[in-house]
């Protein structure tokens, strides 16, 4: 089933990836080929079989308690932009 | 012997005895990185400062000790490397990707701590396919890795700078990490002994996000027995980590392996399914002949069918970038690594992504938006749960027959750079025979069985049901006992690599 640039345009959008045309012809035509051959599940009989989700054994439960983590001088240390103690980026809203 | 020849095993034991210091054993290695690594590639960043500090403080603690050394940590003093992808306090770490080119990691992964405090020294993060996407480590954004038994060949993905770094004896070992067979299938390019343990037997805090339910972290070793020292150090329930488990540890008893007949009792499986056109021969007769082996020391062999094996690959390909795209997603550009400038929030991620990530890496991104977007998400990423499921099931059926599973880790030896450039799926089909076991949960591991006529290692994959790695590593220490595969060492300084 052969995905169409445009259709690649949008999951590009989707994805938050800004790719330029050479690069949505060249995924246009390469996962089209990779979902041919994904195309085969299609032919597994899974009625009546639940998704395998979860990890093997259960988590224990824990207590629901406030613990000490990663100061936020710590974790803005590697941001691009910061501006008093927080994430700086563009405005979202124009003109306010 | 040299100190670079020595095993983990042997290397601990001579820094015990005082025969070798933590500082020479470091010197010893940073000396052959510094010498080797130009060729091969095996590093993306070495802590030679730090590492040498590091021993300093090792051994003021086994000279004080000299005399009661069974109460010092287990590794102290040992010089190890570290994928990439785990995240060590003040080492940079890239995943092998530009979008996180000048991170500097504020805390330590699990698997990596629990490692220092049993006194190993980390010396350097090594290169991987960006974010563990990858079965050859081309897709590095810093430039491929070389395999040490032949450096036009790729030493496997995506733990192929641990992997080099090993089998060149840069180290004695290294951590990698193995979602799709990034452990197992490095490992036998580069006639390593390599475990993937069952999911959740190891803590993946601070490993860096690829798939959620399948990335498992993993010891690359040149002895089964050095893995299984490793193994017993890295597993145990973490309170980071929700997924880890909180079971008992089981431990091999190695010392049992030098008895007569010491698989005696073990019954192992050999799917049908794994055996298929496509397969280079040598890779099969390898395997083959390497289960006679473990028949001669005890063993029990027989047929075993998995017969979801086939839709491992599609299964596969669909959930882990289902699960990329989710957890690459916080790669903006806006929390870490640099950023492209943009007028708005949406167009500094896209500009930022779009620019800092690699092929490989957006193509399993979009792959996994478009199995999870409205209109195909039952079709596929709904329907790939569910034939997961039954590729478990496969196994539950299989190990209630058997109690280990024998097969190739991959259909080919290690493959010439360049071998797949530009064909994507041709790639992916080199995963075939590790995938299942990361979709199943289930322990695997890889050790050299051989060479093929070119001189490069044929290895074996053994499976086992969840949380019996003590099954693997028993098995493959004792068929060590009786081969010498991997006591060979690829000769890199002039000459063909010999065997």
């Amino acid at each position: 089933m052969p995905l169409s640039i445009e259709e690649v345009r949008h999951i590009a959008l989707l994805a938050r990836l800004e790719l330029d045309e050479e690069a949505l012809e060249r995924y246009s035509r390469q996962l089209s080929s990779i979902l041919d051959h994904m195309a085969r599940l299609r032919e597994v009989d899974t009625s009546g079989v639940l998704p395998a989700l979860g990890p093997l054994t259960a988590a224990p439960l824990r207590p629901d308690e406030a613990r000490p983590g990663l100061s936020s001088e710590a974790l803005l240390k590697n941001a691009p932009e910061v501006e008093a103690g927080q994430f700086r980026i563009p405005p979202v809203f124009e003109g306010e | 012997m040299e100190v670079f020849e020595l095993t983990l095993a042997d290397l601990r034991r001579a820094l015990r005895r005082g025969d070798l210091s933590a500082g020479e054993a470091t010197r010893a290695c940073l000396e052959r990185i510094a010498r080797l690594d130009p060729l091969l590639h095996a590093f993306l960043y070495v802590a030679a400062e730090r590492a040498l500090a590091e021993a300093e403080r090792a051994d003021r603690r086994l000279r004080a000790a000299r005399r009661s050394a069974d109460d010092l940590p287990p590794l102290l003093g040992v010089p190890m490397a570290v994928k990439d992808v785990l995240v060590v306090e003040g080492m940079p770490c890239t995943a092998g990707s530009k979008i996180l080119e000048g991170f500097l990691p504020p805390f330590t992964a699990t698997a990596v701590r629990r490692l220092q405090e049993a006194g190993a020294i980390v010396i350097g993060k090594t290169n991987t396919d960006e974010f563990a996407m990858g079965s050859s480590t081309e897709n590095s954004a810093y430039g491929p890795t070389r395999n040490p038994w032949a450096l036009d060949r790729v030493p496997g993905g995506s733990s192929g700078g641990s992997a080099a770094a090993v089998a060149a004896r840069l180290v004695p070992a290294a951590l990698g990490s193995d979602t799709g067979g990034s452990v197992r299938q490095p490992a036998a390019f580069c006639g390593l002994t390599g475990l993937k343990p069952t999911y959740g037997r190891v803590s993946r805090y601070g490993l860096i996000a690829y798939g959620s339910s399948l990335d498992c972290v993993g010891p690359l070793a040149r002895t089964a027995e050095d893995a299984a020292l490793l193994f017993a150090l890295l597993a145990g329930r973490d309170p980071l980590d929700s997924t880890s488990a909180d079971l008992p540890l089981t431990l091999p008893d190695l010392e049992a392996a030098s008895t007569s007949r010491p698989l005696r009792g073990l019954r192992i499986g050999v799917p049908d399914e794994y055996f298929v056109a496509g397969i280079q021969p040598e890779v099969e007769a390898g395997v083959r002949a390497a289960v006679e082996a473990l028949a001669g020391l005890g063993a029990e062999v027989c047929p075993i069918r998995l017969p979801h094996t086939e839709y491992a690959l599609p299964v596969y390909y669909i959930l882990a970038p289902a699960e990329a795209s989710a957890n690459l997603a916080r790669y903006d550009g806006i929390r870490y690594g640099p950023r492209l400038a943009g007028a708005s929030p949406q167009e500094v991620m896209a500009r930022t992504r779009g620019q800092r990530f690699g092929a490989e890496v957006e193509r399993r991104i979009m792959l996994g938006t478009y199995a999870l977007s409205r209109g195909y998400y039952e079709a596929y990423y709904a329907q790939a749960q569910k034939v997961r499921t039954l590729i478990r099931r496969d196994f539950e059926a299989a190990f209630e027959r058997v109690d280990l599973i024998a097969a190739p880790v991959a259909p080919t030896t290690a493959f010439p750079l360049g071998a797949h450039r530009d064909d994507p799926l041709s790639m992916y089909l080199e995963d075939i025979y590790t995938l299942p076991a990361n979709l199943a949960g289930v322990p695997g591991l890889a050790f050299p069985v051989g060479f093929d006529d070119q001189g490069l290692p044929l290895s074996m994959q053994l499976m086992a049901a969840p949380f019996r790695e003590d099954l693997l590593l028993l098995a493959a220490h004792a068929y060590q006992q009786v081969a010498d595969w991997h006591r060979r060492a690829p000769r890199l300084e002039g000459g063909a690599p010999q065997n």
